[in-house]
């Protein structure tokens, strides 16, 4: 028990219903090629690991730090490419994995660092506007360089030979499932994601975590009493980048292609945006429900409407209102609701059971408003 | 305080020095109105924006909505117009376009009235849950719009008088290009004296300043930055309108493409500032248009080099609005 | 006893997690001057902010005129003929001169004759009239806040510091003003640090310390009392400034 309060860096469920959905997810992720047999849930499995991570390292930003990023793609899109292209140009080699990694790390964090500097020192509202100038810029250069990139097709390259469906781990099956190369990446995906939530877990709860939900609170009291709000915010940022950039080159593994769709897009952005928020804000398992929900929807939610547009059939609107490609509708309306009423999204009502948590709301609240000049 | 012209300086300084670059003076004159035209019709739309930030501190990431709404309606209007808009006089052209981007408009605005109530009201002064909630609203009324008009793209060709070009010499000028430049100049007209010569503009002008002294000599600045969220919001339409027109295709997507471009713009002018809104899109419809014949890899990203080296000029955009 | 014209009653005012004002209570007769003084500190301001709807009073009530407007917002206390000038005058630098003066007249064009007025006292608005107003020295923006809170009758004015930073010659001609204005209709609460000001003009003193109002009375008998001026201003109060 005290070896799980340490991996959880003391930071624990505090409900039960919360501990029991944490359990199931992480157990379900973990049994999964067994349990769910089939590429398509294996996809989905693998996908949902790759989302927690990313949603996880943008609560760091909006939940902690209290910025809104809209470039927190661009850092996820930098990941996987940085891989992509190593993969795509050295063979595949784990060398190039390597090479890939460090490669993006080291352009995330650089980028993230320049964007901080220039643009964390003034509002909220100003870097989020310039996050989405530069995301959309980085979106279109990635477009604009098909020789490095390969454009908006985007790149297909071999994986290392451990990772490849032709590998195999041994003879025959294991509970009917073959012990191939695809099992082996699953694994290495599940078991690096698990390690950087933790990760992040560690980070939201040491003294630099605390440094930052005071900056959060009140930037002007934590500059009064000393901390360099800028410089706190920065690297925060460059560590959400960080890790950001650590689940693309995940997703880059595990897919062995890489394209702007899945990877840069507006879309993904509006993904981990919706993730986090409904999951719950500033809770980091906020993001591993979140992400688990949303692929989830945007996987079966489809289906789902699917039944219900047929219901609706001959009514024209009402058809299209539950169209299976309309899942983002219903979704949207679930963050905007999360947003006023459940600011702190599934944990939060989880937690609710033990006692009321502070709202987002009551943190959010600007200060005094003061005429003087 | 003087009144600041260097930014206004910029906007010829950009020209001429596109001018040897270029090279031809005719591709250049072309160059020029299409960069005009552009930087209007942002302009159109992101008026709207800047004021709306400059007198609640309010941001709506959802004003890509109204564009996108604005276009739609248009596109419809003119579709079921089909007849008008495919004779051959100006006139019944007209006849066709004046109804749709006026229906393009009063859609957008009633849409942004509906908006503000609902969406943006609950949460002022509070940014981070504003910049959220917008966000959820482009996202819900992005889908709308493929629930109302379908997922496909429309298509929409441009009313017969306004396609082609007329012929100066050797230099080519598109006859809607330069339709946007006169909508454009005018609504700018419209809205400086609006803003200089009336109360109501005095008001808002005011109100961007101080908004708490404008509440205290005893006007509900609750109810003029309503006025100008829903005026915004109908300007935001004809800009759609006139954007659909100009790429002849509308898709949902419409709202979330040309909002960067007018983020840049307003970060670019000067959060709150109509003035520097203004240079900001003529500046950013040029840039990108020469930029676009001179080195068409790196036209896109032109526009944030820009805003990067006016920042880094003025940190706080051309005209920085003082505040409190 | 008549009515006073405005009478708050144990009024609270919590800024954030601050709480500034508490329980402040006083009366403002009809027709005079009250000075309201107090250390830095002591909640001035507050309650000039909030008596203007500025900041919500939590508890307690402001009356004024026999209507209660403690909920009111801003403009609609506005409306009932209270103007404000905020210590930090909060003038519009982008308008000019005339354009600040055409915002602050809410029935209309400003009167000529009381415009006349105005420039006799304070002659430098007459001359950059048509300047944008963040062109003038802080001693124009006070007149120019001053002018636009008088540019319309109104039965209230609270002025915050208004000698802030002035020239000894311009605070002749403001307190010349105020007095002219006692002699009209109006009633002024008036926030001071500069004490020999105070004592020229006012006809009675609420002194405030720690956020409540610790004294009361007329300013003759506060001036002749130096212990009870020591006690709650501190000391050097003469040369405060």
């Amino acid at each position: 028990m005290s070896l799980l309060r340490a991996a959880l860096s003391d930071d624990l469920p505090r409900s039960r219903w919360l501990a029991i959905a944490l359990v199931l997810v992480v157990l379900g992720l973990a049994l999964a090629p067994f349990a769910f047999p089939g590429a398509k849930s294996l996809n989905v499995a693998a996908k949902i690991c790759v989302f927690i991570v990313l949603a996880a390292s943008f609560d760091l930003l909006l939940g902690y730090t209290g910025i809104v990023s809209f470039a927190h793609t661009m850092f996820f899109g930098i990941g996987a490419y940085g891989v992509a292209i190593a993969l795509t140009r050295m063979g595949g080699e784990w060398s190039a994995v390597a090479v890939g990694l460090v490669a993006g790390l080291v352009v995330a964090i650089v980028l993230a660092a320049l964007i901080g500097l220039f643009s964390l020192r003034v509002r909220t509202i100003f870097f989020a506007m310039i996050t989405l100038a530069v995301a959309s810029a980085f979106l279109i250069l990635a477009s604009q360089l098909p020789q490095l990139t390969g454009g908006e097709d985007g790149l297909n390259y071999r994986l290392p030979a451990v990772l490849r469906p032709s590998f195999a781990l041994a003879d025959g099956t294991f509970l009917g499932v073959r012990l191939n190369g695809r099992l082996v990446d699953y694994y290495l995906v599940y078991v690096v994601s698990f390690a950087l939530v933790l990760l992040l877990l560690r980070i939201v709860n040491s003294p630099f975590g605390s440094v930052l939900m005071a900056i959060r609170e009140n930037p002007f009291r934590a500059e009064a009493i000393g901390y360099r709000t800028v410089v706190y915010r920065t690297i925060a940022s460059c560590i959400a980048a960080a890790v950001a950039a650590l689940a693309g080159a995940l997703l880059a593994l595990w897919s062995s292609q890489t394209n702007p769709d899945t990877t840069l897009s507006f879309d993904i952005m509006v993904d981990i945006l919706l993730m986090v928020v409904i999951g719950g804000m500033g809770t980091i398992y906020g993001a591993v429900l979140g992400a688990t929900v949303l692929l989830f929807a945007q996987n079966y939610l489809q289906d789902l409407l699917g039944i219900a547009s047929q219901a609706f059939a001959g009514v024209p609107l009402l058809a299209n209102l539950f169209h299976p490609d309309r899942w983002l509708l219903w979704l949207g309306v679930a963050f905007i609701l999360c947003v006023y009423f459940f600011p702190s999204g599934i944990v939060g009502s989880l937690r609710s059971s033990s006692g009321p948590r502070a709202s987002l709301s009551a943190r959010d609240a600007s200060g005094p408003k003061d005429l003087k000049s | 305080m003087k009144r600041d012209w260097l930014p206004w300086l910029l906007i010829p300084a950009v020209g001429l020095l596109a001018l040897p670059l270029v090279g031809s003076l005719a591709s250049w004159v072309t160059l020029s109105v299409a960069g005009l035209a552009m930087g209007l019709m942002i302009f159109v739309m992101a008026s709207g924006l800047t004021l709306t930030f400059g007198l609640m501190d309010v941001l709506n990431f959802g004003h890509g909505a109204f564009i996108a709404v604005g276009a739609f309606v248009a596109a419809s209007v003119m579709l079921a117009l089909a007849p008008l808009m495919g004779a051959d006089s100006l006139w019944l052209n007209l006849g066709a376009v004046v109804p749709a981007v006026l229906a393009a408009m009063l859609v957008s605005g009633a849409l942004g009235w509906g908006f503000e109530r609902a969406i943006v009201q609950p949460v002022y002064g509070q940014h981070l849950r504003q910049i959220l909630v917008t966000t959820g609203g482009l996202i819900v009324a992005e889908q709308l719009l493929k629930v109302i008009w379908g997922p496909e793209q429309i298509t929409l060709a441009r009313p017969t008088a306004l396609r082609g070009a007329f012929l100066l010499g050797d230099v080519a000028i598109e006859k809607y290009r330069l339709l946007a430049v006169v909508v454009g100049l005018l609504v700018f007209a419209a809205l400086a004296l609006t803003l200089n010569r009336t109360k109501l503009g005095l008001l808002i002008r005011a109100g961007v300043e101080n908004g708490e002294m404008v509440e205290a000599l005893g006007y509900r600045i609750r109810r003029l930055f309503v006025g100008v969220f829903v005026a915004g919001s109908a300007l935001a339409g004809l800009g759609g309108a006139m954007w659909g027109l100009y790429q002849e295709t509308v898709t949902a997507a419409i709202g979330a493409q040309v909002i960067v471009l007018v983020f840049i713009v307003v970060i670019i002018g000067g959060l709150g500032s109509i003035g520097g809104c203004f240079v900001g899109a003529l500046l950013v419809g040029l840039t990108a248009n020469y930029i676009g014949f001179l080195a068409p890899k790196v036209a896109l990203g032109s526009n944030i080099l820009l805003m990067a080296l006016i920042l880094l000029w003025r940190p706080q955009g051309l005209y920085a609005v003082a505040k409190r | 006893m008549p009515e006073p014209l405005l009478s708050l009653r144990g009024v609270e005012t919590r800024i954030g997690r601050y709480h500034i004002l508490h329980g402040v209570a006083f009366d403002v007769a009809e027709g005079g001057l009250t000075m309201l003084l107090g250390r830095n500190g002591a909640g001035k301001t507050t309650t000039l902010r909030t008596i203007m709807g500025l900041w919500r009073a939590a508890a307690g009530e402001i009356r004024f005129a026999g209507r209660d407007i403690t909920r009111l917002a801003t403009p609609d206390i506005a409306r009932l003929g209270i103007a404000y000038v905020p210590e930090s005058m909060a003038i519009f630098a982008d308008l000019t001169v005339q354009e600040n003066l055409i915002l602050a007249a809410r029935a209309g064009p400003p009167d000529a004759k009381r415009l006349d007025w105005i420039f006799g006292r304070f002659e430098a608005l007459k001359r950059f009239w048509a300047l944008p107003a963040g062109n003038l020295s802080g001693g124009q923006k006070q007149m120019l806040a001053v002018a636009r809170a008088i540019i319309e009758p109104r039965r209230l004015l609270l002025i915050d510091e208004p000698t802030k930073g002035l020239a000894p010659a311009i605070i002749a001609n403001m307190i010349a003003a105020f007095a002219e204005l006692k002699d009209g209709q109006s009633t002024l609460l008036v926030v001071e640090q500069n004490f020999a000001f105070a004592q020229q003009l006012g006809d009675s003193v609420a002194v405030m310390d720690d956020g409540k109002v610790a004294h009361t009375g007329t300013m003759a008998a506060f001036a002749a009392d130096t212990a009870l001026q020591q006690h709650l201003l501190g000391l050097g109060m003469g040369e405060h400034q």
